[in-house]
């Protein structure tokens, strides 16, 4: 399994969360931000050092990190390290990169790895293992993952049975943008199920308040075609169960099996259903040439309600929208099949060690702690952990506090994005190409034969 | 760097003296020439072939299978298909307004204004001009409360058109990129071929005007004869470029909706799909593709300079 080295998915993902944070430190410019920016140089007298003592006395010594989030994002991160720095002596030196996911890999093959490295895919995490630089995780960042994550997240940061990172930051994709003044002045409810949604969406084409129900959009430069294959996903998990799904990402089933075309038919009675899209933005092919940025937009301008994508879209919406539950915009959880299952399609990222000296070992287990969550949450906007220890009071917005909730549902079954787990050549390249190819007219038995067909042998 | 090299070299070549060592000083100026050519163009040229013959990840040898999968693949095929428009209709068309240019600007009131015009679009970038483009072509449903922002869709709509989707429908969006190269292209085949034109020496055009031939046998006996070797180049040098396409098909498409080319999808398949060996495969029909072009432009050259 190798992801590709730009994964415009994450990209965009990040791009988004990282314009969210903007948004809203722009939007918050009043007392809120200024306590907090104030707040972490004041904190720093004022830290417990209690919980950092265990790391013991590591003055002198310092600990590069790599990652893929460059400025403004960055800061938050920088800030939520100043606690263990402090306490323990240690200096960061933390290295953003917008071209990671190539810097990365060009940097363990050529034997200059950083000391640790935020990786944002498992495909990734598996390519930077295969280098033979990675160090496995300590026993302790295993405890912790096993005591603050549900299951799932420790076998993405595990490869060939062995454990090497945990995971900090996670995002939501099943999530349905929608307005939530609209729906209150027609007297519109959330969807609890996918029948639901269905219904739901019938009854906003006979009431014509709207000119179409759902916004869609799936341009996105060399990129175009993945919020299909989330859209995608977020079906295979609904509709196959989570078993099942992790055989589909796996290609323990093939590609063109029962589930997949089942799967995409169901996607395909929203997305390529003339009466159901394209609010503002043409027919079903307009799906192909827009963008994914400018698709939910129209939910502000009356021209459509729904729009599925993920919890970084908040990003999308003008300075000074007020995205919250009682606000013009916000977003509901994509139903499972009934109330009972609660399937959750994200992403996240991995903290990768690639030295084992004492200090690099502190630093990783400091992040896979509920402490360093904590820290994070409370500096930062539009970031939002998996982690149980989490907060969720601390959190920035209405969007981070439904992701986190989301997150943290014991009912909550969560899977990574498929996509970014199968080869390259299908995650990146013929996933794309054929959705795309499906938006604009191909049928969904042709479009998964031709995925099955470009899979690697 | 470079002056500690050159300072070698002289060097050496001081050290040997005498007439039959002149061959010797020679090889000594071309060497590192010819060494950056080696490290730079022929081992990865070979490298490249040798890898053309591997599987995805490089690991085992497959034969001809990327090759074949390039002749047999439908995917790949439509990729054949869309160069081989790209190649014949570029050149041809670009030159051919560019001849047509630079003919009806000879000598005509405004002309250096008039050149720079159709001159400008040489210089900007080629994502500049697929991104300019890619606005012209821009659709927004004909519909209350939704504006047209392309400029194309406007037009039709004024006329009381359906707006289209330019960029999806196949194969009529490749025709449309071709417009972008064409767009750029012409500038650079108008100048040369005005440059051409005006040496054409004045006695010969005086003396078939004092034969009676008119504007279209002036054309026929007189200017194109005198610029062939311009035109020979123009359409070549348009030919090869046409060929390495790739920042207009990315830019506007990225290869969607069956518009990709070979170049782009060499990249597609190398860096996107990690598919190295059919990566590889695709470079090496690329350049294959462009050695008649220039061997026909060098065999061209000589003659011209032969004569």
């Amino acid at each position: 399994m190798s992801g590709q080295p730009t994964r415009p998915a994450f990209r965009v993902a990040l791009a988004g969360t990282l314009g969210v944070g903007l948004a809203f430190s722009l939007a918050a410019c009043g007392s809120s931000d200024d306590t907090k920016s104030g707040g972490s140089g004041a904190s720093a007298q004022a830290i417990d050092c209690s919980p950092y003592t265990k790391y013991g006395d590591l003055k002198g010594k310092s600990v590069s990190v790599f990652a893929s989030i460059v400025t403004p994002e960055d800061q938050a991160y920088k800030d939520s390290y100043k606690p263990f720095e402090n306490c323990t002596g240690v200096t960061i030196k933390y290295e953003g990169d917008k071209s990671f996911e190539t810097q990365v890999l060009v940097r363990a093959q050529a034997g200059n790895p950083p000391d640790i490295a935020i990786v944002p895919q498992p495909g990734l995490l598996k390519q930077l293992v295969a280098t033979g630089k990675a160090v496995p995780a300590s026993p302790e960042v295993g405890a912790n993952v096993d005591k603050f994550w549900s299951k799932d997240w420790r076998e993405y940061g595990t490869v060939d049975g062995k454990f090497y990172a945990a995971p900090s930051g996670a995002s939501i994709k099943s999530l349905v943008w929608y307005s939530p003044t609209f729906f209150k002045d027609n007297g519109y409810q959330v969807p609890k199920t996918l029948d639901e949604l269905k219904t739901l969406t019938d009854k906003m084409v006979a009431d014509k308040k709207i000119p179409k129900p759902w916004c869609a959009g799936i341009s996105s430069g060399e990129a175009t075609g993945w919020p299909v294959t989330d859209w995608m996903e977020d079906f295979v998990l609904r509709l196959s169960g989570p078993e099942t799904y992790d055989k589909w990402v796996k290609h323990q089933i093939p590609f063109n099996g029962p589930e997949s075309t089942a799967a995409l038919d169901a996607v395909g009675q929203y997305l390529k259903n003339p009466a159901y899209v394209n609010g503002g933005l043409g027919d079903v092919k307009s799906i192909a040439t827009t963008t994914f940025q400018d698709a939910g937009l129209p939910i502000l301008e009356g021209q459509c309600a729904l729009h599925r994508q993920a919890s970084f879209y908040a990003a999308n919406f003008a300075k000074g929208t007020k995205v919250a539950e009682d606000g013009e915009v916000f977003a509901f959880y994509l139903p499972g099949k009934d109330t009972a299952s609660k399937p959750l399609l994200g992403g996240g990222e991995f903290n990768l060690a690639f030295a084992d000296r004492p200090e690099v070992k502190a630093f990783q287990q400091y992040l896979s702690t509920d402490t360093w969550a904590n820290v994070k949450a409370s500096v930062s906007q539009g970031w939002v952990s998996a982690n149980k220890g989490l907060d969720i009071s601390k959190l920035g917005s209405p969007i981070d506090k439904l992701a986190a909730t989301l997150l943290q549902d014991p009912a909550a079954v969560f899977r990574f994005d498929g996509s970014d787990q199968m080869p390259a050549a299908i995650g990146s390249n013929a996933f794309w190409k054929q959705a795309t190819n499906w938006i604009t007219g191909q049928d969904t038995q042709t479009t998964v034969n031709n995925i099955e067909k470009a899979w690697p042998k | 760097m470079f002056a500690a090299v050159m300072g070698v070299i002289l060097f050496v070549a001081g050290r040997v003296g005498g007439r039959r060592n002149d061959r010797v000083v020679a090889y000594a100026y071309l060497a590192p020439a010819l060494l950056m050519l080696a490290v730079g163009l022929v081992y990865p040229g070979i490298r490249t072939i040798y890898q053309s013959f591997f599987d995805a990840s490089l690991q085992s040898f497959i034969g001809l299978d990327n090759y074949k999968t390039i002749f047999t693949d439908p995917d790949q095929l439509v990729v054949l298909r869309n160069t081989v428009l790209w190649v014949v209709v570029t050149p041809f068309v670009a030159t051919a307004i560019g001849m047509l240019y630079a003919i009806l600007v000879d000598k005509a009131r405004m002309e250096s204004f008039a050149k720079a015009l159709i001159f400008l679009p040489m210089a900007i970038s080629f994502v500049g001009a697929s991104i300019i483009w890619r606005f012209v072509y821009t659709y927004r449903p004909d519909q209350p409360g939704v504006q047209q922002i392309g400029l194309l869709n406007q037009i039709i709509v004024w006329f009381g058109g359906e707006p289209q989707q330019w960029l999806v429908e196949s194969p009529l969006n490749t025709f449309l990129l071709i417009v972008v190269m064409i767009w750029i292209q012409s500038g650079f085949a108008m100048t040369v071929l005005s440059a051409a034109i005006k040496a054409i020496p004045d006695d010969i055009v005086e003396a078939a005007r004092l034969d009676g031939v008119g504007p279209w046998g002036m054309f026929r006996f007189v200017t194109l004869p005198s610029i062939r070797p311009a035109v020979v180049v123009v359409l070549t040098t348009i030919g090869i470029g046409t060929l390495k396409v790739f920042d207009i098909v990315r830019t506007m498409t990225g290869g969607q909706f069956d518009t990709s080319v070979i170049a782009n999808e060499f990249y597609s398949q190398s860096f996107r799909s990690d598919n190295q060996g059919l990566g590889a495969a695709l470079a090496v029909l690329l350049f294959i593709l462009v050695i008649p072009i220039v061997v026909y432009n060098v065999r061209h050259l000589r003659a011209s300079e032969s004569r």
